[in-house]
């Protein structure tokens, strides 16, 4: 049985990939969406424990992702990830329900480290 | 270019020129027209004043020469009228009037005598023996029969001297008889003779041939004819019967001529003097005005020299500054660039190398599962994904350096912990530093209260500092220490380097803008006025101490503010 189900989402496909592999390994179900739209997509159909948000994405922005599944599902904990120079953006992000940020590229360890820091709780 | 050059260049000399020529023309045309207009209205006014004065005594003297003539005439004429012929051929009665009028009138009448109409002088009383002298054959006698009576022309007469006659006619027993008087010339020539003025003035009498009636005081600068006296009277003007002409004598030399006619316009009383001397006054005034226009002239020329090159200067001196300005804004809009660029660069390289290090670990967990022959496979393949993650972190802390660098032109206020930008400053000069030889120390004091400011202005500041301690050490290595710590409620950056030092006569100018002592083209000199303008606005200090041959400190103060 998975630990917890992820909702993994950036339009990085390679990254999503690879993280999904190491996650999956770890022990988590990890569901990949490349999109905003597609993790919306994914919301409907499943519940997750945590979701992994890229806050820059192109065909919907992640702080709308954001806002819209802070309306689905308030209690579901995100995890955003931004580009280096953003405060600003992980700012507004936690304004929007993030829980925690990292910067990218991040690393996995680091990763892994805030998803059981919030299971934990 | 240094201002010594630019000054040279064709446009600011083309400008001294023209800024010179305006300031002189302007300065001058006032002088001179003002001093033009009052030296002529100087002039006309003096020359009439000359004139006037001239054109009385002339009047005056006129009156007396003409007074003298008339009274001596109304002297003999009353002797005619008052004694008979026959008592006046008396000669011991002539000489008792002649004594007489001597007594009265001095040596005027040098003598008397009764002259018949045969031309005979029958009676005589005077110093000469002139008794039964005869005359009809001279000019004066044939005029004196013909009018009641006559006054002479100066001549020599029988004994060779200058005189001049005075006769009335009379009839008696239907007989003409003249009573004769001779003038004394030098009687005569005095009243001329005292018509003085100035250096050169003087009177003379001509008759209506040209010829002097006078004994002039100087030389008379004329031709001896009538020609004279006409081009006296048609050369000038008149006033109350007063001629008055400027005429040039033969050596070219200008002469006044101030005449009047005397003696019922037989004779004319001309007063000569030289133009320069009669207006000698005049001038004067002129040369003193010239002197002082051209002294004036000279501290006009002189001052708008050195106005017009001054003002060059300075134009010259805000062309450069303007050009170093744009040249910043140019080197500013390029860094701007640059940073846009860098920043796209390093977004983009961050994903691949993100996904390069988590397929490297993803390798490393499958290596979990594994089992590998040999140890040393293994050690191999851990320490190469060691490597791939190693070399993978290096890249995200060039491109997170990168990143941090381009946001340059973010000037938002937040809180900054003092320490990490110098940190990132550092890095930034680490490669720089490395190649020049020197080595970058650091002694920052742990929790340092949090800064509210511009993150990119104040490692903006810090990065000129270091910049510019590089600089200083470029040639022969050394050593930079940054050093940060608490004092009271300000944080304290100091930056200092083991340079050549700053010469205490340039560090009063260090922060001025556009000060530089590096060479032409290789600084704008603004880089420290900038960060002076920064830390300003912080609400900071900065301040630097210096030794030559010794190094150089910067010091930054900053208001902190404690973290909640």
């Amino acid at each position: 049985m998975a630990i917890a189900n992820i909702l993994l989402v950036d339009d990085e496909k390679d990254f999503v990939e690879v993280i999904a592999k190491r996650l999956s390994k770890k022990g988590f179900y990890v569901t990949k969406a490349f999109s905003g739209p597609e993790a919306l997509r994914a919301m409907r159909k499943a519940d997750f424990d945590i979701a992994v948000i890229d806050l820059k994405m192109e065909e919907m922005d992640g702080i709308e992702v954001l806002k819209i599944l802070g309306k689905m599902a308030p209690e579901l904990p995100v995890i955003i990830l931004t580009g280096h120079g953003s405060e600003a953006a992980a700012r507004e992000g936690v304004k929007c329900g993030a829980m925690e940020y990292l910067t990218k590229p991040c690393d996995f360890e680091e990763l892994l480290g805030k998803i059981e820091k919030i299971l934990e709780r | 270019m240094s201002q010594e050059n630019r000054l040279k260049e064709p446009y600011y000399k083309s400008l001294t020129r023209k800024m010179l020529f305006i300031v002189i023309a302007v300065s001058f045309a006032p002088l001179i027209m003002v001093s033009g207009i009052i030296l002529n209205q100087f002039s006309i006014s003096y020359h009439e004043k000359v004139n006037a004065h001239l054109g009385e005594l002339v009047l005056k003297n006129r009156q007396n020469i003409d007074g003298f003539l008339l009274e001596k005439l109304n002297n003999i004429r009353f002797m005619s009228r008052s004694f008979t012929v026959e008592e006046l051929r008396n000669e011991e009665f002539l000489r008792n009037n002649l004594a007489a009028l001597q007594t009265e009138y001095g040596s005027v009448f040098e003598d008397l005598g009764v002259i018949n109409e045969k031309g005979i002088q029958v009676t005589y009383a005077g110093p000469f023996k002139l008794e039964n002298a005869g005359y009809s054959d001279t000019e004066w006698f044939r005029k004196a029969m013909n009018s009641d009576f006559f006054i002479s022309d100066v001549f020599l007469g029988l004994r060779g001297l200058p005189h001049f006659i005075i006769t009335v006619k009379q009839k008696s027993n239907g007989k003409p008889w003249i009573l004769r008087a001779t003038i004394s010339f030098v009687a005569f020539n005095s009243l001329v003779e005292n018509l003085r003025n100035g250096k050169t003035g003087f009177a003379f009498i001509l008759n209506s041939k040209g010829e002097l009636q006078s004994k002039p005081g100087f030389e008379v600068a004329y031709g001896k004819s009538d020609s004279f006296r006409e081009s006296i009277k048609r050369a000038g003007k008149t006033k109350d019967g007063v001629f008055f002409s400027e005429m040039a004598d033969d050596s070219g030399k200008e002469n006044l001529y101030v005449a009047s006619l005397i003696k019922n316009g037989d004779w004319m009383l001309i007063y000569q003097q030289d133009k320069s001397d009669a207006f000698s006054d005049l001038t004067h005034a002129k040369q003193i005005a010239l002197i002082i226009i051209l002294i004036g002239g000279m501290v006009i020329f002189v001052t708008a020299f050195l106005l017009s090159k001054r003002m060059v200067e300075r134009i010259a001196q805000a062309d450069g500054e303007k050009e170093l300005m744009n040249q910043q804004v140019i080197e500013t809009g390029k860094l701007a660039s640059l940073g846009e660029l860098a920043a796209g660069i390093a977004h983009e390289i961050n994903n691949p190398v993100a996904i390069m290090v988590e397929e490297a670990g993803w390798v490393h967990d499958l290596m979990e599962d594994e089992q590998f022959s040999g140890k040393e496979n293994k050690d191999e393949f851990e320490r190469a994904l060691a490597q791939i993650k190693t070399q993978g972190k290096r890249c995200r802390e060039i491109t997170r350096k990168l990143l941090s660098f381009a946001r340059k032109t973010d000037t938002c206020v937040e809180d900054v912990r003092i320490n990490s930008v110098i940190n990132d400053v550092i890095g930034f000069c680490a490669q720089r530093a490395k190649f020049s030889n020197v080595i970058i120390n650091s002694k920052l004091q742990e929790n340092l209260p949090v800064l509210r400011m511009s993150h990119t202005e104040i490692q903006q500041v810090l990065l000129n500092l270091m910049n510019n301690a590089l600089d200083s050490l470029e040639k022969r290595g050394g050593n930079i220490t940054l050093t940060s710590w608490l004092e009271g409620d300000e944080v304290v950056i100091s930056i200092a380097d083991n340079g050549p030092g700053i010469p205490r006569a340039n560090l009063s100018r260090i922060f001025d803008p556009f000060f530089t002592t590096k060479p032409v083209g290789k600084g704008t000199g603004l880089g420290l006025s900038i960060c002076y303008g920064i830390i300003k606005k912080m609400e900071g200090e900065i301040d630097v101490r210096s030794i030559v041959d010794a190094g150089t400190t910067f010091y930054i103060r900053l208001p902190g503010r404690r973290e909640d």
